[in-house]
């Protein structure tokens, strides 16, 4: 159950957003920018997705891995595979470049600390053709998500049990981006 | 050295929200709302989490920055040290002893925070809004911990510099400004 008093027809960050309304809005601005929108970065809208959906697995933060995941999904044109991989931290496994592993592998350093992302990881990185914006970039989704993650679970919010309707989530954020209303589920599902 | 080339005259967090500004706009408005926005917490009590969850990262340019603007806030320079070191001895009330060790399980991970603990604060008096306030500073600090750190961003020595940097912080609070780091 919740710590707080939330709606109960909405799961995860959502349930926060309707709590929460003010605070809803530059968090799904910043992740309209971070994420989805095509054009803020060279990294696709599914790397993105995939160093999110990594982080919080690293969190294990369920609700927002399945989401992310989910998402990243729709957004690389539905391969669940390298996603499958991705929840699974089977990050050396994975069918994805190896610029996008070095980058994940920045990502899982700063899900642990800021200060453990060394010269060589950032080295590697460079070595497999990442920019220093895209550095940046990696670093901005992995820290965001140490916040995500903490605050969907610190609050104890409903992370529903369904598979499908990650699924749901995700195809619909994934058209759609995150500006537009949420899911209202029967609860519990 | 940075790992990303940064604008030398801007150290620790305020040279990254430079670099990216279509990010560093929400970022901002975030903080402004719930470091300066409407609360039944005081604006020096909300500088304390946001300083006791970069001291439990080890964040050495936040935790100078935020102890700086509690100290300025509350107008005492003892209380966030206390706060940080010996939190059981600190001089704040109950609902706020009982809000920091909410924080400070967030630090560490969302699921530490026990019913107890949130039981705990609201025996103490703390609102539904207060403890959602607290978890969601106690988060966004550890998105601006990692970011500074993991960026390997500059942290300057010299005291004087987060006197002057918490100077701006309570006169300007957190949104973009004109000329804001002037005086930094």
């Amino acid at each position: 159950m919740p710590h707080i008093n939330l709606p109960e027809e909405y799961p995860g960050i959502r349930s926060l957003f309707m709590f929460s309304p003010v605070t809803a809005l530059p968090l799904n601005n910043l992740v309209q920018t971070l994420l989805h929108d095509p054009a803020t970065s060279t990294l696709t809208p599914g790397e993105r997705e995939l160093i999110a959906a990594y982080t919080s697995s690293l969190n294990e933060c369920k609700y927002c891995s399945n989401t992310h995941g989910a998402i990243a999904k729709y957004q690389l044109g539905g391969n669940s595979t390298v996603v499958k991989d991705i929840l699974q931290q089977d990050v050396a496994n994975a069918a994805i470049s190896n610029k996008l592993k070095a980058l994940l592998h920045i990502a899982g350093r700063v899900q642990q600390s800021g200060k453990s992302v060394s010269e060589g990881d950032i080295a590697q990185a460079r070595e497999e053709g990442a920019t220093d914006r895209e550095i940046h970039d990696t670093v901005l989704i992995a820290a965001a998500f140490c916040m995500f993650n903490r605050y969907v679970d610190g609050l104890a919010t409903w992370a529903p049990a369904d598979d499908a309707l990650y699924d749901a989530i995700g195809k619909q954020r994934a058209a759609e981006g995150y500006m537009t209303k949420p899911f209202v589920v029967d609860h519990p599902a | 050295m940075p790992h990303i080339p940064l604008n030398e005259k801007l150290p620790g967090i305020t040279g990254l929200l430079d670099y990216r500004k279509d990010t560093a706009l929400p970022i901002r408005e975030l903080t402004q709302i719930l470091l300066r926005g409407p609360s039944t917490l005081t604006e020096g009590e909300r500088e304390l989490i946001a300083a006791v969850v970069s001291h439990g990262n080890e964040c050495a340019f936040c935790t100078a920055a935020h102890t700086a603007a509690a100290d300025v806030l509350l107008n005492d320079t003892t209380i966030a040290e206390k706060v940080k070191h010996e939190p059981e001895a600190a001089p704040v009330s109950d609902k706020m002893k009982a809000l920091l060790a909410i924080a400070r399980a967030v630090q560490k991970n969302g699921k530490l925070v026990t019913t107890a603990m949130a039981d705990e604060a609201r025996a103490h008096g703390a609102t539904d809004m207060e403890l959602h306030d607290t978890v969601l500073i106690a988060a966004l600090f550890s998105l601006y911990n990692r970011y500074v750190d993991g960026l390997a961003s500059i942290t300057p020595s010299e005291p004087a510099f987060y006197e002057r940097l918490a100077a701006i912080l309570k006169d300007k609070g957190y949104l973009p400004s004109e000329n804001r780091y002037a005086d930094l």
